[in-house]
């Protein structure tokens, strides 16, 4: 018991002092689960990090689920998984109270609107970020525009098409380029 | 039946956000929105709140809309409802599919959704930048703002210049807390 709640604790403070999610709560992990408290050793970080970029889902979510489930079983995923959701979750409910009625007052309604413009710089510049990441080949690069024309058409006509169904086609695609390639490579006797 | 709604609507964002924070925004604007939650200023707003308080910021957006939405039992139920994919996932890599990450279909797939996922948060985002700039009219009718457009080129350049002359990013957090003060010089007066 006393290890379920260390776990829930630990992946609390975790979720109490790391701002913006994902990579920055992974260095965070490294350096608590790790270092600190030997939990997981270094080899299994990078294993969870490798799990983690290639599931959905928060990052911090699938790393606290790793090192609670490696720990305590299922009872320490959940711990670990409620600890570090729960802080932010009262902060947010507790701001979720009062946000309409602070925009209704002049200047805060004009610092938001200056932020609306840095929400739209914030999000293309995570895109160029993961794009400079991404492993480029014909492929990779041809899906990455795709998506981004069709989805960009789409908004600008008004036509409602979900992005899953983009995200689908792209994986169609991807799998069956990848059994042709073993055909090919097949057929080449390589 | 508000309840159910929240939960298929974040349960969808949880199961196909591949990539963390950025890849699950372009799916909770179009839930909220299709639902008609919030109004897309509103989405904004929560972004950057989201982005300025501590926690993942997916979890973040989901118990904001769940709180609006629903009170605290909606806030837990999208909140719960944005994690589950990830946390059963998890489990049953860890359980079952152990070998899942050396699949080849499973990598085949993967290598597919990463680029798509890249061009959707970019389509994402440079519509988010031309509906605040072009599409200010009345029920997002066509009206060109200019103060909005100077407002974001300047905004942009500055966040790009100062990211190249420290040659490291610059924290999300800062060019919101600047956007704000600037925000309330350019639209306060």
């Amino acid at each position: 018991m006393a290890a379920i709640i260390e776990l829930f604790v630990t992946f609390f403070k975790i979720g109490l002092f790391t701002f913006g999610g994902g990579y920055a709560m992974i260095s965070i992990i490294e350096d608590t689960c790790v270092q600190k408290k030997k939990w997981i050793t270094d080899e299994e970080m990078l294993n969870m990090t490798v799990i983690a970029e290639s599931t959905p889902g928060p990052i911090a979510i699938n790393c606290s689920t790793y090192v609670g489930f490696k720990k305590k079983g299922l009872l320490g995923a959940v711990a670990s998984t409620l600890g570090v959701i729960l802080p932010s979750f009262i902060i947010i409910f507790i701001i979720s109270a009062f946000l309409d009625n602070f925009l209704e007052i002049k200047f805060v309604a004009s610092a938001f609107a200056g932020i609306k413009a840095a929400v739209g710089i914030l999000i293309v510049s995570a895109a160029i970020k993961m794009f400079g990441k991404l492993k480029k080949n014909a492929l990779t690069v041809t899906i990455a525009l795709s998506a981004f024309a069709a989805l960009a058409v789409f908004d600008f006509f008004a036509i409602h098409i979900t992005s899953i169904v983009i995200l689908a086609c792209a994986a169609v695609v991807s799998l069956a380029l990848s059994f042709a390639g073993k055909q090919e490579r097949a057929g080449d006797g390589k | 039946m508000i309840y159910l709604e929240l939960f298929l609507g974040f349960l969808r964002v949880g199961f196909f956000a591949f990539g963390g924070a950025y890849a699950a925004i372009p799916f909770i604007r179009e839930v909220v929105l299709a639902y008609g939650w919030l109004s897309d200023d509103m989405v904004s707003y929560i972004i950057a709140v989201s982005e300025s308080t501590p926690g993942p910021v997916m979890v973040n957006m989901a118990t904001y809309v769940g709180a609006v939405k629903g009170g605290v039992i909606g806030a837990a139920i999208a909140t719960l409802a944005v994690v589950m994919p990830a946390f059963f996932i998890i489990l049953l890599i860890m359980v079952v599919f152990k070998k899942l990450l050396k699949n080849r279909y499973f990598i085949a797939i993967l290598s597919g959704l990463r680029p798509a996922i890249i061009g959707i948060i970019a389509a994402t985002g440079v519509y988010m930048i031309y509906k605040n700039i072009f599409l200010t009219g009345n029920n997002a009718s066509f009206a060109f703002d200019i103060k909005t457009a100077i407002f974001t080129a300047a905004l942009a350049a500055a966040y790009f210049a100062a990211g190249k002359l420290r040659k490291k990013s610059v924290s999300p957090i800062l060019l919101i807390a600047v956007s704000a003060v600037a925000g309330v010089f350019v639209y306060g007066f």
